[in-house]
């Protein structure tokens, strides 16, 4: 009864909270039930409810074909590699730029390497496009074709694209991960390196016995975080810059591309639930057990 | 000090190196906007205008009446996403950041369990589609990104509860003000920093988006933003390199895209306002990204 009468108190400040608590349940929490689309024989006539249950048939055909296989290879290996690298180049370029003299031109690069991230997707496929397009694409035309190679039709050609992903991802991602690991190289307090320079330590031990392990804690967290998301793919990146081109499917389709066709192009919904519904249920997992590590290492820093 | 040396000639050769790999392909895509469009077919992209050439735009601010709409839908839709936006999220935040609220716990949860759970495109898809009938209306592109993430509301609330204190809050309803006033007069203005961050966030996030114009737009080409536009405009031509013998078909596509640097001025007016405010705003865009990063 208490409890109750405090609630009714303080009625007016859940009024201002209403408008987002409204927007979350149609955005958020209206959708959830319609995971079970992945269970059901989808007829468009019949609505969610209405249609006959499939049991787990949809799983089954999924998983029957190569698809299922190639897109959650795609996805996590993708991302394995994007980890991987934009964490290295992320925390180099952070340490260089933190410790260059010049402090404007510091300013500089780091306002210049951020900048694609600030780029949308389709206007990246454009800047690829420039470089790889078949006959006025700039890699054909002032490299290949000058030295006299046959010009190449990259966007039919699989064997380039875990290159030209990796490094589009890298132009577009490494300036992100700078900024956060050298506002962490910021924060680490002078006295260090005042201390190990009278003790007459060069740069490169600096870096390695200063700025690297006081950096770990920030790296863990980075790291973990984005293993939790491994099973989520950058749709933008991996559906805008191959252009949707068929021939590259093998190579340049992962879970959010393959989802997205099944529902808007191939009418498929019911495979596209599946697998989105397999994406939601193993991210859930992932994002709980490396959060959990997370908590391990630095509660500070754990979600929750 | 001769190591040192090293150091900093090794950091400088890698962020020139960084920078010219970001300033290129941006420096191309202006010049081939500048660029006689014949030219640009016979010789390819280039870093410089081989030809300098405004056709491009003369022609853009001449016949295209559809891409000047474009640019207007893409800027309302920046304004009053954000403006909406930040009006459901900053009350949101402030309510989950006092503490001895009764509901915190279950009204925190709800906003955090966003983010670790997610239904995805399918059931999002069609809970708009079937139950709200948002297909091809201009709602579709404004109401699916209105508080996503829902990191902005976690971050809005951390600053609520570092820099409001509750003490101020308190003694402002002892002087008569109510929950709202409170929350108007007293803890919104200290808020200031952290709504002007995210409100960046999240109308650089209606200005990039792409995807709910594709997904939710399949008649409505008028109600096309640049960046849905410019995708449509990249799907013809894939579409017309993947079917090239189909001439019956092709033929009206081709009628449907712009020349090369037509494209290209499309896509330069499409980063424009980043390329110009971004210097401006550059730090609370570093802000906002260690926060978010450190905390989500």
């Amino acid at each position: 009864m208490k409890k109750r009468s405090k609630i009714r108190r303080e009625l007016p400040i859940y009024l201002m909270a209403l408008p987002g608590v409204i927007y979350l349940i149609i955005n958020n929490y209206m959708p959830l039930p319609g995971l079970v689309l992945a269970f059901k024989q989808y007829s468009a006539k019949r609505g969610i409810w209405g249609s006959a249950w499939a049991g787990l048939d949809n799983f089954k055909y999924l998983f029957a074909t190569q698809d299922a296989w190639v897109i959650t290879r795609n996805t996590v290996l993708y991302n394995a590699v994007f980890i991987l690298l934009n964490t290295a180049l992320g925390i180099t370029y952070a340490i260089l730029l933190s410790s260059m003299k010049a402090k404007k031109a510091g300013n500089f690069y780091r306002g210049v390497m951020l900048l694609p991230y600030m780029i949308s997707s389709v206007i990246l496929s454009y800047l690829v496009y420039a470089f790889l397009g078949v006959e006025s694409g700039l890699i054909n035309k002032m490299i290949i074709e000058p030295l006299g190679g046959e010009a190449i039709s990259w966007y039919a050609e699989q064997k380039y694209w875990p290159f030209i992903l990796v490094i589009v991802n890298c132009w577009k991602s490494v300036g992100y991960q700078m900024v956060i690991y050298y506002s962490s190289i910021t924060g680490i307090d002078d006295s260090y390196y005042e201390a190990a320079i009278v003790d007459g330590a060069t740069s490169w031990q600096q870096i390695t016995k200063i700025t690297l392990p006081l950096l770990k804690p920030t790296i863990t967290m980075l790291v973990l975080l984005s293993v939790g998301r491994i099973f989520n793919s950058d749709f933008g990146l991996f559906y805008q810059v191959p252009m949707n081109s068929g021939a590259l499917f093998p190579v340049t389709n992962t879970i959010d591309t393959y989802v997205y066709r099944g529902l808007i192009e191939l009418g498929t919904i019911t495979k596209s639930a599946a697998a989105g519904f397999f994406q939601s249920l193993v991210g859930f997992v992932l994002i709980l057990s490396a959060n959990s590590l997370v908590r391990r290492f630095d509660r500070e820093n754990a979600l929750f | 000090m001769e190591r040192d040396k090293k150091l900093q000639v090794l950091a400088h050769g890698m962020a020139l190196i960084f920078t010219v790999c970001v300033l290129l392909p941006l420096l191309i895509l202006i010049s081939s906007s500048f660029t006689d469009d014949k030219v640009l077919l016979r010789e390819g992209y280039n870093i410089f205008p081989r030809a300098f050439s405004l056709d491009a735009y003369t022609y853009l601010f001449d016949a295209g009446s559809s891409i000047l709409r474009s640019y207007g839908i893409s800027i309302l839709l920046m304004v009053l996403g954000t403006t909406i936006s930040l009006l459901i999220t900053t009350p949101l935040a402030y309510v989950i950041s006092r503490p001895r609220l009764t509901l915190r716990g279950p009204l925190t949860f709800m906003v955090f369990f966003t983010m670790l759970f997610h239904g995805g495109l399918v059931p999002t898809y069609v809970n708009y589609v079937n139950v709200f009938h948002l297909k091809n209306t201009f709602w579709a592109l404004l109401i699916p990104n209105l508080l996503m993430p829902a990191i902005y509301v976690l971050l809005m609330k951390n600053y609520f509860q570092a820099s409001v204190p509750n003490e101020l809050l308190e003694a402002a309803s002892i002087d008569g003000a109510g929950e709202f006033r409170c929350f108007l007069s007293v803890a919104v203005p200290l808020a200031k920093p952290i709504i002007a961050t995210v409100a960046l966030f999240v109308g650089m996030g209606y200005w990039n988006d792409w995807q709910n114009g594709y997904i939710y737009l399949s008649k409505r080409t008028d109600l096309y933003s640049i960046q849905t536009l410019l995708n449509a405009m990249m799907r013809n031509i894939q579409f017309l390199s993947e079917n090239q013998m189909d001439m019956s078909s092709s033929a009206q596509a081709i009628s449907e895209i712009p020349s090369t640097s037509v494209r290209m001025a499309i896509a330069f007016l499409g980063i424009l306002p980043i390329l110009v405010i971004y210097p401006l705003v550059q730090k609370n865009i570093v802000k906002g990204i260690t926060l978010g990063a450190v905390k989500g």
